[in-house]
């Protein structure tokens, strides 16, 4: 039950991923529960990773959230500032555009109307339209221009009004932003931030309620991480921009109102880092996004039933962090998948197939999944949410494992 | 040694407000026209004129309205209806705006066919050195294209793609720009990479793949790319360097840089969506793009009738409100003095230029098309031998004096001897290490990729006889 400083140290000698032995350079042992509070790694050793900048902050383990929804205001934290998620993320982009010059933002009514979730409220005022963009509407065109001032220079944090809309981006995305840096033979770097909503939200018919995790993971290129406090909001934000890798940033339609304390120093937080929520030792339960909070709401009956689940937010969709997920398997034997994504090609069948290729000999069963069916998100409120996951389904699963 | 040509805002901004008031509906042409004519010019020298010289020269040739619809004495100039976008007059005459205009938009040209400058013209004049700088990358173009296609049909390369018809725009467009401009291509400008000092040699290693490939291995040949040159690597899908262009365009302005983005597309490429936005964008940003049309009548086996129903390319700027020209691309002094004009206009005014250049594809579409299959041979053979950009200039600077029949064979046998050089050497060096398939594509190589090169190093130590020799790790 250890929480880990994750550091790939991929620019020493070449890591050999064993899963017996699953050693990686640098890690430091912490006990557990301990409070929360800010360390800037010294050293560059411990702090490298790929794409993060030198002043690497990592969060320490929380205490058990039983809540569902609303997360606890932690009052042991020396000094912070309470905001809701969006703000969060406003806060985040804000900083890094007074850091540095060339972060611009650009999409659809993100300038003087602030963004349709207000996660750029107030930038135009005070960047300026030219540095606030607003684009005509037209994804494929906007994620174009996007990378095309990216290989000049510029670093664009590109916003999609919903992550379902940047469908029509695919090209640009695929074809463009995850190979030029490659095809070009390292000639050109494409810094973009990809951003948007996704996710089921209420009732906002099929074509809103799209999980376009799904759909991206193959391309090669990109990396993708999922935000879901306003914590990690604001620090996988910054680290994004700060990665000279195109990162997507999947945020979710129904968490931008979430409140939270969080610290008033600079912060980020690892892109290729899972977050450990609540340590256990029954079984570890897998999750991102939106479904942390209904995981965490099962726990809680669960917690009462007697079991100690261990759940982990993954948090980097592309990679995944196989090190705090191998170990965590390694500890409970049993997992449990919970994610919103479709049965057929989501996170959590590559994420199922990871873990059975390279952690199989410690499964006491097999991993299972929970995820939305093959279907349209329907409008009506019944059907809807019949299609999400809902905590009874994970305390069944759960306990259906652990016999 | 700068010519340039001033202009009179003044005179445009009060036209423009004409253009306000309602009933008025015949368009005129008010694009800045540069101020000199041939009648200026000795051919023999260097000119230098007084930019305060007659602004409005109207060349007879250059300046026919698009006239839109006829006035008619029956609207109502008086009354003004207010919307959004501005006030706009009314007419109770329910006339459509026709699908086309009776008279197409005429081309520029300066050059005959036979080389001679036409008399009246406006352009801007070139001098001996950068004219016979010109034509030698012309020559060596269209000896390159040959020797490469060649080596294709020979198996030593898998793929290529010639410009064998578009010479003039590749050359005289890239000696129009400055080093700074950033080049975003589509495929069949290599020229401009050419003029910009890419040396055969780098051509060569680039359709080769080898270890000495600036894109190390990764890309088909002709995906060129080089960051010294401000030059984007070439990506196969159409179109998509479009918005790209926008966002350079948009860096520029940012960066207040003295540069514009330059972008090439054929006319294919101009229905695919990515046109449209990338030119409403550059319009609504005012970003200084330059955006060029090799307008050249085929879209692999689809004929430009088949592509669009508009009067080709040029109208759809207006629709943009984009500054447009259509230019005889197959005249490499019209597309100088267009191209060095329009990237004038893209810096200095911060706005978006389209030029479109007419010219025919004689080669086929690529080394996997046979063009024969879809035209008349003998239609090929015209546009090759009667048509031929390369010839025209050639007459020209001939004429002036600047060129013999021994520096043509001078230029064309060290090309060539340069050219089977330069592929010898690439087809001998060898190909990328094992590494390269797995670097670059992130920034630093995450676990996973360093996992996946492990296991294909594994394999390949075992089993070295099932991999093609030279093989390296």
């Amino acid at each position: 039950m250890s929480a880990i400083i994750h550091g790939a140290g991929a620019a020493t000698a070449l890591t050999t991923f064993n899963s017996k032995k699953l050693v990686a350079p640098c890690r430091t042992n912490l006990p557990a529960r301990s409070k929360r509070c800010i360390v800037v790694a010294g050293s560059d050793d411990a702090s490298k990773s790929f794409g993060s900048s030198s002043v690497l902050s990592v969060r320490r383990p929380q205490k058990l959230i039983a809540n569902a929804v609303a997360t606890k205001t932690d009052t042991s934290a020396t000094t912070g500032h309470e905001l809701l998620l969006f703000e969060a993320l406003q806060e985040g982009l804000e900083e890094e555009m007074d850091r540095d010059p060339h972060v611009c933002v650009m999409g659809e009514d993100v300038g003087h109307y602030g963004g349709s979730y207000k996660v750029t409220k107030g930038l135009a005022d005070k960047f300026g339209d030219l540095r606030v963009l607003d684009t005509p509407i037209c994804e494929n065109a906007f994620t174009g221009m996007g990378i095309g001032a990216a290989m000049t220079g510029l670093r664009p944090v590109i916003e999609g009004m919903n992550m379902g809309f940047l469908l029509l981006a695919f090209n640009q995305i695929s074809n463009n932003c995850g190979m030029l840096h490659y095809t070009s033979g390292g000639q050109f770097t494409i810094p973009v931030v990809i951003r948007g909503p996704g996710g089921v939200g209420r009732q906002l018919g099929a074509e809103h309620s799209q999980r376009l995790e799904s759909y991206f993971q193959s391309i090669p290129g990109i990396q993708m991480v999922a935000c879901s406090t306003p914590y990690n909001a604001k620090g996988l934000m910054k680290a994004a921009i700060r990665s000279e890798n195109p990162v997507i940033l999947f945020e979710h339609v129904l968490l931008y109102n979430l409140k939270e304390k969080i610290p008033d120093d600079d912060y980020i937080c690892n892109l290729e880092e899972a977050e450990m929520v609540r340590p256990g030792e029954h079984i570890t339960i897998l999750t991102y996004s939106r479904m942390r909070y209904h995981v965490m709401q099962a726990a809680k009956t669960l917690v009462n039933k007697g079991y100690d689940p261990e759940v982990i937010d993954i948090r980097s969709l592309k990679p995944f962090d196989l090190y705090t997920i191998g170990n965590s398997v390694k500890k409970t034997h049993r997992v449990l998948i919970v994610e919103e994504c479709m049965r057929t090609g989501g996170i959590g069948a590559s994420l199922t197939a990871a873990i059975n290729e390279n952690f199989h000999d410690y499964l006491d069963a097999p991993v299972m999944c929970l995820s939305s069916q093959d279907v349209p998100t329907p409008y009506a409120g019944t059907l809807e949410e019949w299609t999400v996951v809902q905590p009874a389904q994970i305390v069944t699963a759960v306990e259906q494992l652990c016999q | 040694m700068a010519i340039w040509f001033a202009r009179s805002r003044n005179i445009v901004f009060s036209l423009r407000h004409n253009l306000n008031l309602p009933g008025i509906l015949i368009k005129r042409d008010y694009s800045p026209r540069p101020a000199f004519t041939n009648s200026q010019l000795s051919s023999k020298s260097s000119v230098f004129l007084d930019s305060f010289t007659s602004l409005r020269h109207e060349s007879t040739a250059v300046e026919k309205q698009l006239d839109l619809v006829q006035r008619s004495d029956e609207e109502n100039p008086d009354q003004e209806l207010d919307f959004p976008g501005g006030k706009l007059g009314s007419t109770s005459k329910m006339k459509f705006i026709p699908e086309s205009s009776p008279l197409r938009v005429p081309c520029y040209r300066v050059l005959d066919e036979d080389g001679r400058i036409i008399p009246d013209s406006d352009y801007i004049p070139v001098s001996e050195k950068l004219a016979v700088r010109m034509y030698e990358h012309m020559a060596t173009l269209q000896v390159m294209d040959h020797i490469f296609y060649e080596a294709q049909r020979q198996g030593r390369i898998s793929f290529f793609i010639t410009t064998v018809g578009e010479e003039a725009i590749n050359i005289a467009s890239a000696a129009a720009l400055s080093p700074d401009d950033v080049v975003l291509p589509q495929y069949r400008e290599p020229g401009v990479l050419l003029w910009r000092g890419f040396t055969l040699q780098e051509f060569a290693n680039q359709c080769f793949g080898n270890k000495a490939d600036h894109g190390k291995g990764r890309q088909m040949p002709v995906h060129y790319g080089s960051n010294r040159h401000n030059h984007f690597t070439v990506s196969s899908p159409i179109a998509t360097q479009l918005p790209q262009a926008a966002g350079v365009g948009y860096s520029l302005k940012m960066e207040k840089k003295n540069a514009c983005a330059v972008t090439f597309i054929g006319d294919g490429g101009t229905s695919e969506g990515d046109f449209h936005a990338g030119l409403n964008f550059a319009a609504v940003m005012e970003a200084p793009v330059v955006f060029i049309c090799r307008n050249n009548g085929w879209a692999i086996s689809t004929h430009i009738s088949e592509q669009f129903r508009s009067d080709g390319i040029v109208v759809k700027g207006r629709a943009y409100g984009i500054r447009s020209i259509r230019v005889d691309g197959n005249d490499a002094l019209a597309v100088y003095s267009a191209v060095r004009s329009a990237r004038e206009m893209a810096v200095k005014e911060q706005r978006p230029v389209l030029i479109e250049a007419m010219t025919y594809r004689v080669g086929h579409h690529s080394t996997s098309d046979d063009s024969t299959k879809y035209r008349a041979a003998d239609e090929i053979q015209y546009w090759k031998m009667s048509r031929n950009p390369v010839n025209r200039f050639r007459k020209w600077v001939e004429d002036n004096g600047w060129w013999s029949e021994e520096d043509e064979s001078k230029i064309r046998s060290n090309a060539r001897k340069q050219i089977l050089q330069a592929i010898q050497t690439a087809e001998k060096l060898d190909k990328q290490p094992l590494t390269e398939l797995f670097s670059d594509v992130y920034d630093v190589k995450p676990k996973n990729l360093e996992e996946q090169e492990l296991g294909l190093k594994e394999l390949v130590e075992k089993q070295p006889q099932d991999y093609p020799p030279g093989f390296q790790i």
